[in-house]
């Protein structure tokens, strides 16, 4: 596998020098391949919004090492810029950072800061909002005027015509109901297939990430405790809920069973694997 | 700096004396400091200025840093007013040396050197006002000492109630603003480099969602206070009762002794 | 049956815009909420269940029909602050709805805003604080506590003023696991201990699962009423109105399509483990 983000010794520490000085992060050390869809996992202030701001260069390590394609992103003041194309960064609540007059202008936002040409930055626009299925009669529209749902969108897709590699998205989720997360997630992956991008998705919903991920990294403290397949991860059932993450809900009922005394394997964490089991246990098969 | 690190009109929870003193006196205290402060003329008066302002300081346990740190942001216009009094000053004997079309006598230096001084130490007051008392206190105190306003139908209760919501606002629309300055640069804008014309347009992508996001607050806020019963300031009681002690005279005492000291010192030309 | 604390008499409600009325949002709703229930109102965005919570304490008032908090008409001005002492009402977003630096003068708001003596504004807000398990943090700062603390300085808000009904819209939206189950904990021990009556906007459906009612909301109706082990029975019915079920019921309704008898009713991971259990063993 090839790595296209790594971390060295990364740490980062908040007021330096002031009676507010925190760490935020200490010697966090991991890589992320090209192409995989990672989640990351940690409660509120367990340093993961610390953690993603320094995939693109918005904040510089207090020590250690962030390296994209193999390079320093902060050897030079052109190639830390650079990053922030490379690597795109999607923030919790996006919508609010909306600004322009229209849909389009705020989707053209990045690629302009980029300064192609108006014929690319028009392709990557309109690319950028098929994406996240916005239908062209909203380019036109001023995006204060959409449902919340929408704007979320707009906001997502401003990220996507920078065309990165990388696309980290913070809670994309976050205060959607069930439908809404469905299909934000499954523009999402609408992405990573089309452009083998690299997936970084932050989430405090276990069972989002279970469903969604191929690999795991939980941030607790600053630190990393666990990173691996879901069902790696999820085998550390006490200390995750010790760490203040729970189990997937399907993981949680198997280890009930088990308790009960059924002989069969807790390491499931989706309804479908759920579901196999038990049709497999009763010697059924998947259907 | 981080936005995160502005200490201006933060508030420091404690249980000093300082703290526990009432708004009100903290208020008028801080008057008569200021008062003081301004009458003061000679390296003299501004050290006992200084030693009162010290005092209250080691009392408070607000840490000296704390304050040095709020201090930050406010000390570019400091060393402007200083160069400009450097700058303009004319003395009576001879010029130290000439600066292109300036003229620099030893009175710049020692102006300057007041003018410093004077602004700090009223920085420094107004923090350790801030610092020690909540701002809904601090908003209480000032509506009971202009309360015989409210007579002439002057709004005092409103401008009470914006003032203490602004400043409950204050850590949280920074907050705000670090945040969308974050996800912008995300997406490749530039805050830092550029002449002032592109400097002031790269604030647009800022301030529209600050701009936006502050109405709907104000607006969610407004619900929720109605949802709590407010109606305007008639009919209302309080939590704490403001009421003076022992202390509070002591205090007030001791601020109209520092004026009338410094006072007599300018009197007496010190 | 005793006179209901909330009442709705064909409710229906749409905003003006300009003189002309747009689509309704509410259509005919008509819903009796017991004293001391604990009601959770379900809904995809849109589906008018916030709108719905505003009309129980008068932030909106119907465009048709009536709404009775304790039997007062909403509609009536004079009214006003019974209605809303009577019905307090927490929000999605916690920092909106804070107006206080220090978190004990937060809960005082509401109790001043009464009139209430000094004396007893102090002995409401510690009781409140102790009720919401926030004590030891009234003399803080709200902006430096977690989602879920600042969640329950709210909810002391508005419990500081002794309402029978506390209305919650989306109070869990912004916050994280923990915060969550802080606010669910909260809430249940509220209505459990001191007998206020609950009403929980929310679509999020373990917490739903938690209530002892279940309204559903869709396009303005009330599209499904009982309790949350008959509406979450009703797998189809929910997905038609862009909502799913618990995954332990999404489980057994899959596993019955499969052929094999399980009952539909498990919300809780021990229901559910005992279900399959007894078609294991």
């Amino acid at each position: 596998m090839e790595t296209i983000l790594q971390l060295e010794h990364l740490s980062h520490i908040y007021s330096a020098g002031t009676p507010f000085e925190h760490s935020a992060l200490v010697d966090v050390d991991f890589s992320i391949y090209r192409g995989e869809y990672l989640g990351i996992i940690g409660r509120t202030g367990s340093g993961k919004s610390t953690l993603i701001q320094h995939f693109n260069g918005l904040l510089k390590p207090t020590s250690g090492r962030v390296l994209f394609e193999g390079k320093d992103i902060w050897e030079t003041k052109e190639r830390t810029r650079a990053t922030r194309f490379r690597v795109g960064l999607v923030f919790q609540y996006p919508e609010y950072q909306l600004f322009e007059e229209t849909v389009y202008r705020d989707i053209s936002f990045g690629p302009r800061n980029m300064g192609l040409d108006d014929t690319e930055v028009d392709r990557r626009t309109r690319d950028a909002a098929a994406f996240v299925g916005l239908p062209d009669a909203v380019l036109q529209k001023s995006p204060f005027e959409l449902s919340g749902g929408q704007k979320r969108r707009v906001a997502i897709a401003g990220v996507i015509a920078m065309g990165p590699s990388v696309l980290v998205l913070d809670e994309p989720t976050a205060g959607l109901d069930p439908v809404g997360v469905e299909s934000i997630l499954s523009n999402i992956r609408d992405y990573h297939q089309a452009k083998n991008a690299t997936i970084i998705l932050v989430s405090h919903s276990m069972e989002e990430v279970a469903r969604t991920v191929d690999r795991l990294v939980v941030v607790s403290d600053g630190h990393i405790p666990f990173t691996g397949t879901p069902r790696e991860v999820f085998s550390h059932g006490a200390e995750l809920e010790n760490l203040g993450l729970g189990l997937p809900q399907m993981t949680r009922v198997f280890h009930r069973l088990r308790a009960l005394g059924v002989d069969i394997d807790p390491s499931v964490y989706t309804i479908a694997q759920a579901r196999a089991a038990i049709l497999a246990k009763l010697g059924k098969g998947a259907v | 700096m981080a936005l995160r690190d502005i200490t201006l009109g933060q508030y420091f929870p404690g249980h000093t004396i300082v703290h526990r003193l009432d708004p009100r006196t903290k208020l008028l205290f801080t008057i008569l400091f200021i008062v003081a402060l301004f009458l003061c003329k000679t390296i003299v008066s501004y050290a006992i200025v200084a030693a009162v302002l010290a005092i209250s300081i080691l009392l408070s346990r607000i840490k000296p840093a704390t304050i040095l740190r709020g201090m930050k942001p406010v000390m570019l216009i400091i060393v402007i007013t200083a160069m400009l009094n450097i700058l303009y000053t004319t003395g009576e004997g001879t010029p130290l040396f000439q600066l292109w079309i300036f003229r620099i006598y030893p009175e710049g230096f020692l102006t300057a050197f007041y003018m410093i001084l004077r602004i700090m130490l009223l920085i420094t007051c107004t923090f350790l006002l801030t610092y020690t008392t909540s701002p809904i206190l601090l908003t209480d105190g000032l509506e009971l000492l202009l309360s015989p306003l409210k007579k002439l139908h002057a709004p005092i209760h409103e401008l009470s109630m914006m003032m203490s919501i602004a400043l409950r606002f204050i850590p949280t629309l920074i907050e705000e603003t670090d945040k969308i300055m974050s996800a912008q640069k995300a997406r490749g804008a530039d805050f830092e480099t550029g002449n002032l014309f592109q400097k002031a347009r790269a604030l647009v992508p800022l301030l529209v969602p600050l701009f936006i996001s502050a109405f709907r607050r104000a607006d969610e806020l407004a619900i929720a206070m109605e949802c709590r019963c407010y109606h305007g300031g008639e009919g209302r009681t309080r939590l704490r009762q403001l009421r003076y002690t022992t202390a509070d005279y002591w205090v007030l005492a001791a601020g109209l002794a520092l004026c009338v000291l410094i006072g007599v010192l300018r009197h007496f030309g010190w | 049956m005793e006179r209901p604390i909330i009442k709705t008499d064909h409710l229906t409600f749409s905003y003006h815009t300009d003189g002309e009325a747009t689509p309704p949002v509410l259509t005919d709703v008509s819903l009796e909420i017991a004293d001391g229930s604990f009601v959770a109102v379900l809904g995809h965005n849109g589906s008018g269940k916030s709108t719905l919570a505003k009309h129980m304490n008068a932030i909106l008032l119907p465009t048709g029909g009536k709404v009775y908090v304790d039997g007062l008409d909403t509609s009536n001005e004079d009214l006003l602050l019974d209605v809303r002492r009577t019905v307090g009402m927490v929000f999605q977003n916690p920092d909106n709805q804070i107006v206080a630096n220090v978190v004990e003068e937060d809960v005082a708001f509401a109790p001043e805003n009464l009139g209430i003596p000094s004396a007893e504004i102090r002995q409401r807000v510690d009781e409140a604080l102790a009720a919401v398990g926030m004590s030891e943090f009234a003399t803080h700062a709200p902006h430096l506590l977690s989602g879920g603390q600042k969640q329950r300085v709210a909810i002391a808000g508005v419990i500081a003023m002794r309402p029978r009904c506390i209305v919650l819209d989306e109070p869990t939206a912004m916050l994280d696991p923990v915060g969550r189950a802080e606010v669910m904990r909260t809430i249940k021990t509220l209505n459990r201990k001191s007998g206020v009556t609950v009403v929980l906007i929310t679509h999020h459906m373990d917490e739903a699962a938690q209530a002892d009612r279940l309204i559903v909301m869709a396009g303005g109706h009330v599209v499904a009423d009982g309790t949350p082990k008959t509406v979450f029975s009703d797998v189809e019915g929910l997905r038609n109105v862009g909502l799913t079920v618990p995954d332990t019921v999404e489980l057994l309704y899959e596993l019955r399509q499969d052929g094999l008898d399980l009952p539909l009713d498990a919300l809780t991971d021990d229901e559910c483990a005992n279900a399959l259990y007894k078609l294991l063993a």
